[in-house]
């Protein structure tokens, strides 16, 4: 039992970033009608906020100590941070020590001025081109931007560190009545699992609850009609899209000190995460979030020993497997409409 | 009446023998002008440098290349000379290679078997590289190896850690100065049982190829001869990328000791992944729990950042070794470039002096005369004292470094300490030692 909720909270940050990774699928998805393969890529550029506002906060002044020595025998140079500097050096080290949280800040105009550029530039264009064009243009943007991002931060992982206070797991089998270490979950992780669950409310709210939203809703159910109203359908579409970008981001920027952000973390999370809108239903929101926390689950449950020794390499094709059952018995997904993707 | 006995079906059958002949990769088809593959006429002689330049393992890749540059100015007389100061054979002058000016061709493994073998053969064939060399993954390495020996040109691989590259997969036309995953158990094992005692339970978590498997095997086989258990191994799939489902099950099996069989990209991710579920602040069975990763790159402990302090590993070499060796490769690299060099840029700058030195002994480029010039050759003044060239499985065997995440670094490169140097003669074996057995070295392969 300690075991099988030990990979429900394994499943459950996983299924976090699935969920924002396909939740901003679905909404581009359900308004603009296109096959954004350039999304894991805007997950992989929320990362590389983080990692850039970690750069920014670490600038440094140098200063030449005589005393010590670098690797070649010259005198060592030192660096102090200017944060440090302007702040005195304790605030100065807390700064940077929170600079992922910090970064959701700092994550928020660059997404979003990225969605718009990445929407007005070059997807706009694609509206009434084949599902196959737009796959292969936003498949082809995803390439260009993760080698961008090569180009600039290398190929290896960077690490990014949650804040001090957040390092470090909690025991839940202590208090469930487990053996002490039976069932732990570091904190950082719940932190994202948190964090995840107020965007998705707050993506939901502002759809049900905004003049704005109600207006993407009435376009997502037939956007002929309220164009015909006389409503700047796409204007609030190009809005929409640079939401769905700051969804992905932000989801990016928290996931950053779970694992080392690299060039490539973009692409592992996107075809997963089309299985899941399409597990979801393609155009249904909830299903989408239902979907990434099913499979999220399903995949750590998957990686459990006592599975993989009835099952010898089930974690690696859990979630294709189960989509192909959903998807023969219900061709609609979990939760899909009629009609979408269907003319 | 004609007596000949052309007839038509025998003049296609012909026809396609012949087509099939001339269709054949040239790279395999004999030569009756050249003695041996591509050998070189002109007054220069190409080396084929196959290094991921993308992918994952870009980065190693890109500091290789920065070696071989490094090596191809010294052995052309540039630059101040670096190691060829101090190594122990002095047939090199800086002269080139028999009097010829070094050039060299790259080429992208992408880290992937097949696009190197492609780059591989593609500087054989169009390039005329009378050598390969480079790499950063077993599985490639074992690829090229291969398609060398077919081709009948020298391999003098990378960065290699599986077992299999000089045991059964092991080739006549193929070179290894990166040590193994045995010699790294050898080297480690009682540097282990002296900071965590003999009574200890280990669980491996391991990268579902080749390395990974006769890393495990090595690990697993040299800890418990001390005493160890090893309460299980579980495979990890190479593109895996977050492990903690793998990792949370660990505190419970009874472990107190994780053995992390993973390189690069997963190195990073699984260490990360077990420091965040606290794993080294646990006591369990009464013992502080510890995380072992038996092949360090300081490249990619810089990836797990902070994480890797107080953990130990193994590894071939590194910039802070005082032999004068060392010291000379350091500066000369340093200043080129600004920064320490990897004991990836390390292993192949060796390579190459190698290749160039063995060629100059032998007075040839030909495959035969550079393995009859290697094999069983001994030198020194590379960075890790005494090496053998063992003759039966092209292996190199020197001291091998058993290093530790450093507490308390002073710069961005220092974040290994060196604990202990294995000396050579704690981590040879014998060549037909089950863990290197099948597959057989044959004989040199010329091509032409």
């Amino acid at each position: 039992m300690d075991q099988i909720l030990l990979q429900i909270l394994n499943g459950l940050d996983k299924g976090s970033a699935y969920a924002l990774i396909a939740l901003g699928l679905t909404l581009i998805f359900g308004t603009l009608g296109v096959v954004n393969f350039a999304h894991g890529a805007l997950f992989m550029i929320g990362a590389f906020c983080a990692v850039t506002l970690q750069r920014i906060l670490n600038i440094s002044t140098i200063t030449i100590d005589p005393t010590k020595t670098d690797f070649l025998g010259n005198p060592a140079k030192i660096k102090t941070p200017v944060v440090e500097t302007w702040f005195g050096p304790e605030m100065g080290a807390s700064i940077i020590d929170w600079s992922v949280p910090l970064a959701i800040l700092f994550a928020i105009p660059i997404m979003a001025a990225v969605g718009f550029i990445m929407e007005r530039g070059l997807i706009k264009h694609f509206y009434k081109r084949p599902h196959a064009d737009q796959i292969l243009v936003t498949f082809g943007l995803a390439i260009v931007l993760q080698e961008v991002i090569k180009a600039f931060y290398g190929a290896n992982p960077i690490p990014t560190p949650a804040p001090e206070a957040f390092r470090g797991s909690f025991d839940f089998g202590t208090y469930l009545g487990y053996e002490a270490n039976a069932i732990i979950y570091p904190y950082w992780r719940m932190v994202y699992f948190g964090f995840s669950a107020v965007i998705i409310a707050a993506v939901f709210a502002f759809l049900q609850f905004t003049t704005f939203g109600m207006v993407v809703r009435a376009g997502m159910a037939d956007r002929e009609t309220v164009g015909l109203l006389g409503i700047n359908i796409d204007k609030r579409f190009t809005i929409m899209f640079a939401i769905a970008a700051c969804v992905a981001g932000l989801a990016g920027v928290m996931y950053a000190p779970i694992n080392s952000p690299n060039y490539h973390m973009g692409m592992d999370f996107l075809v997963l995460s089309f299985v899941v809108v399409v597990v979801g239903g393609m155009g249904s929101l909830p299903g989408a979030v239902l979907a990434g926390f099913m499979l999220g689950i399903l995949e750590a449950f998957a990686s459990m020993n006592q599975v993989k020794a009835i099952f010898p390499g089930i974690d690696q094709i859990i979630i294709y497997l189960v989509a192909i059952i959903i998807i023969l018995t219900r061709p609609r997904g979990l939760m899909g409409r009629r009609g979408v993707m269907e003319e | 009446m004609s007596t000949s006995n052309l007839t038509r079906r025998g003049l296609i059958k012909n026809s396609a023998i012949a087509g099939a002949g001339f269709a054949a990769p040239t790279i395999f088809t004999a030569s009756s002008a050249a003695a041996y593959t591509n050998e070189p006429t002109g007054g220069s002689v190409t080396l084929g440098f196959n290094v991921p330049q993308s992918g994952p393992y870009a980065d190693e890749g890109a500091d290789e290349l920065r070696a071989y540059e490094l090596a191809v100015e010294h052995l052309n007389g540039g630059g101040d000379g670096g190691m060829m100061n101090t190594f122990s054979s002095k047939e090199l002058t800086g002269n080139g290679i028999l009097g010829k000016k070094v050039e060299f061709v790259t080429g992208d493994t992408q880290t992937k078997s097949d696009a190197a073998r492609a780059s591989a053969k593609s500087m054989i064939e169009k390039d005329g590289a009378v050598m390969i060399t480079g790499g950063s993954s077993s599985g490639v390495a074992i690829a090229v190896q291969g398609l060398c020996q077919e081709a009948g040109v020298i391999f003098m691989a990378g960065l290699t850690h599986s077992n299999d590259t000089t045991g059964k997969d092991k080739k006549a036309n193929g070179f290894r100065h990166f040590f193994n995953g045995y010699m790294s158990a050898a080297a480690l094992a009682p540097v282990l049982q002296n900071l965590y005692g003999s009574d200890r339970n280990a669980y491996h978590l391991t990268a579902d190829y080749t390395w990974g498997w006769t890393q495990e095997e090595s690990i697993a086989a040299a800890t418990e001869a001390m005493g160890w258990n090893t309460v299980n191994k579980v495979r990890t799939p190479l593109a895996s990328t977050d492990f903690s489902s793998y990792i949370a099950p660990v505190l419970n099996s009874g472990a107190d000791v994780l053995v992390l069989n993973h390189y690069g990209g997963n190195m990073v991710n699984s260490l990360t992944n077990a420091v965040q579920f606290g794993l080294r602040d646990k006591i369990v069975n009464g013992k502080q729990f510890e995380i072992v990763v038996p092949l360090y790159s300081r490249l990619m402990a810089k990836g797990a950042g902070a994480n890797v302090k107080g953990i130990h590993g193994s590894t071939n070499w590194h910039w802070s070794l005082q032999d004068e060796g060392s010291k000379a490769f350091v500066k000369s690299f340093g200043t080129k470039y600004g920064f320490p060099p990897s004991q990836a840029a390390h292993t192949v700058y060796c390579q190459t002096m190698l290749y160039a030195d063995a060629a100059q002994r032998a007075g040839t480029f030909n495959p035969c005369g550079i393995v009859e010039a290697l094999e069983g050759y001994e030198f020194d003044g590379l960075g890790n004292g005494k090496t053998l060239y063992r003759a039966d499985d092209h292996q190199c065997f020197k001291d091998v470094l058993v290093v530790r995440g450093k507490e308390n670094p002073t710069s961005e490169f220092d974040l290994l300490e060196v604990v202990e140097v294995t000396p050579t003669s704690q981590v040879i074996y014998e060549a037909d030692h089950p863990m290197f057995a099948g597959g057989a070295l044959g004989s040199c392969n010329p091509g032409a």
